[in-house]
């Protein structure tokens, strides 16, 4: 038999069988009103439950990219001082957070989407039970109860459809805010234990640690790259223009702008790069003067 | 005659739709025979689709009872059987 009809008859036998239990179709109207009251404070307290995983989903999100940023910094620090090795660590942590964070993500998306679903059952289920009152009162105004069982059944037929719909909404997204706790937990914990630290920074932040460590070396050595860089520019067209003076010289000062990229400590680069720099600096105007 | 689609309401369809969504729901309980999740799936997104093309939103108010009920959108086969096995699995 077809898929609508049998669902449709699930819903219907439901509805008759609890009719079937009332004895007073009058106090029928009364207790089912309640049930739905109840129903609509449960679908209430789903769309606050499902509300709250959603923020804490948003909370992890939030620390995690925190995390990435910062792993993505260390990175360009250290591969602004030639540290590839750490630069290369540092992107290793990060994509294992990316994936963390992808997940995440999906979580997040799906826990909006049953946020919204709920909200929309329950504002359903609300504009039905209001019908449902004022009918329930007409109905006891107006009938007899012999006359009154077929306004009730009817009534108490269609409200029971919206209130199983929304029933169905309600263990799904409790379902799924259960496993999104559970994840979350996960985290949560993963983060209090350190082991999602170590990840990020490892045990002592060893990448910050590193670059800490060559922190005053380096503010000279990238200085020194700059200023590098800068004369290496300004000299270049005038290499071309003097090549036939400048000649030797010319590979000399492209070989010192190449030299920066390993670390050294910083006495020796110091006490060497001016002097390599200097020539590339005054040969071109030797070659212009001749 | 009213169709509900779970999780998303009820809407008001022309009677003269039915030969129609009938042939789309036989597609749809083919899957469900030959356990065809991927069929299942792409047979219901378009049984909803038509219904939801053809239908009119009922007003929130209303309190009849649906002729036709469609599972909702993203229901697995597995969601689907549950539903149609025991009373027990209707709450409300």
């Amino acid at each position: 038999m077809s898929v609508m009809k049998r669902v449709s008859m699930m819903f219907r036998a439901k509805a008759n069988k609890a009719l079937d239990r009332m004895e007073d179709p009058r106090e029928t109207l009364d207790y089912s009103y309640q049930t739905q009251l109840e129903l609509l404070q449960k679908v209430r307290r789903g769309v606050a439950d499902v509300a709250t995983s959603r923020k804490r989903v948003e909370l992890q999100i939030n620390q995690l990219q925190q995390s990435s940023d910062k792993l993505d910094r260390q990175a360009r620090d250290a591969l602004s001082v030639g540290r590839e090795d750490l630069a290369r660590d540092a992107l290793t942590r990060k994509a294992g957070l990316q994936s963390q964070l992808n997940d995440l993500n999906t979580q997040y998306q799906s826990l909006q989407a049953e946020e919204e679903k709920l909200t929309g059952a329950s504002q359903r289920l609300q504009a039905k039970v209001d019908a449902f009152r004022t009918r329930k009162e007409t109905i006891k105004a107006t009938y007899t109860a012999a006359e009154a069982q077929t306004r009730i059944n009817e009534a108490f037929t269609g409200i029971s459809e919206e209130m199983g719909d929304v029933g169905l909404a309600i263990q799904r997204a409790e379902d799924k805010t259960e496993q999104m706790r559970a994840r979350a937990g996960a985290i949560d914990e993963l983060m209090a234990s350190g082991a999602l630290d170590d990840m990020v920074s490892g045990p002592h932040d060893d990448i910050q640690a590193e670059l800490d460590r060559m922190g005053a070396g380096h503010d000279v050595d990238a200085e020194l790259a700059r200023l590098k860089g800068e004369l290496a520019q300004g000299s270049a067209p005038r290499q071309i223009e003097g090549t036939a003076n400048g000649g030797a010289a010319a590979p000399a000062s492209a070989a010192s702008a190449g030299q920066p990229a390993p670390a050294q400590p910083a006495p020796p680069v110091a006490d060497a790069s001016p002097v390599t720099d200097a020539e590339p600096a005054d040969q071109p105007q030797a070659g212009d003067g001749a | 005659m009213i169709v509900r689609i779970l999780g998303e309401g009820q809407l008001q369809v022309d009677d003269s739709a039915a030969s129609e969504l009938n042939e789309l729901d036989a597609k749809l309980e083919a899957t469900v025979e030959r356990s065809d999740e991927r069929g299942f799936a792409s047979a219901l997104a378009e049984l909803l689709a038509r219904v939801r093309t053809i239908g009119r939103p009922v007003e929130p108010g209303a309190l009849e009872p649906s002729e036709l009920i469609l599972p909702g959108e993203g229901a697995t086969m597995a969601e689907v059987r549950k539903l149609l096995a025991g009373d027990g699995m209707i709450p409300g």
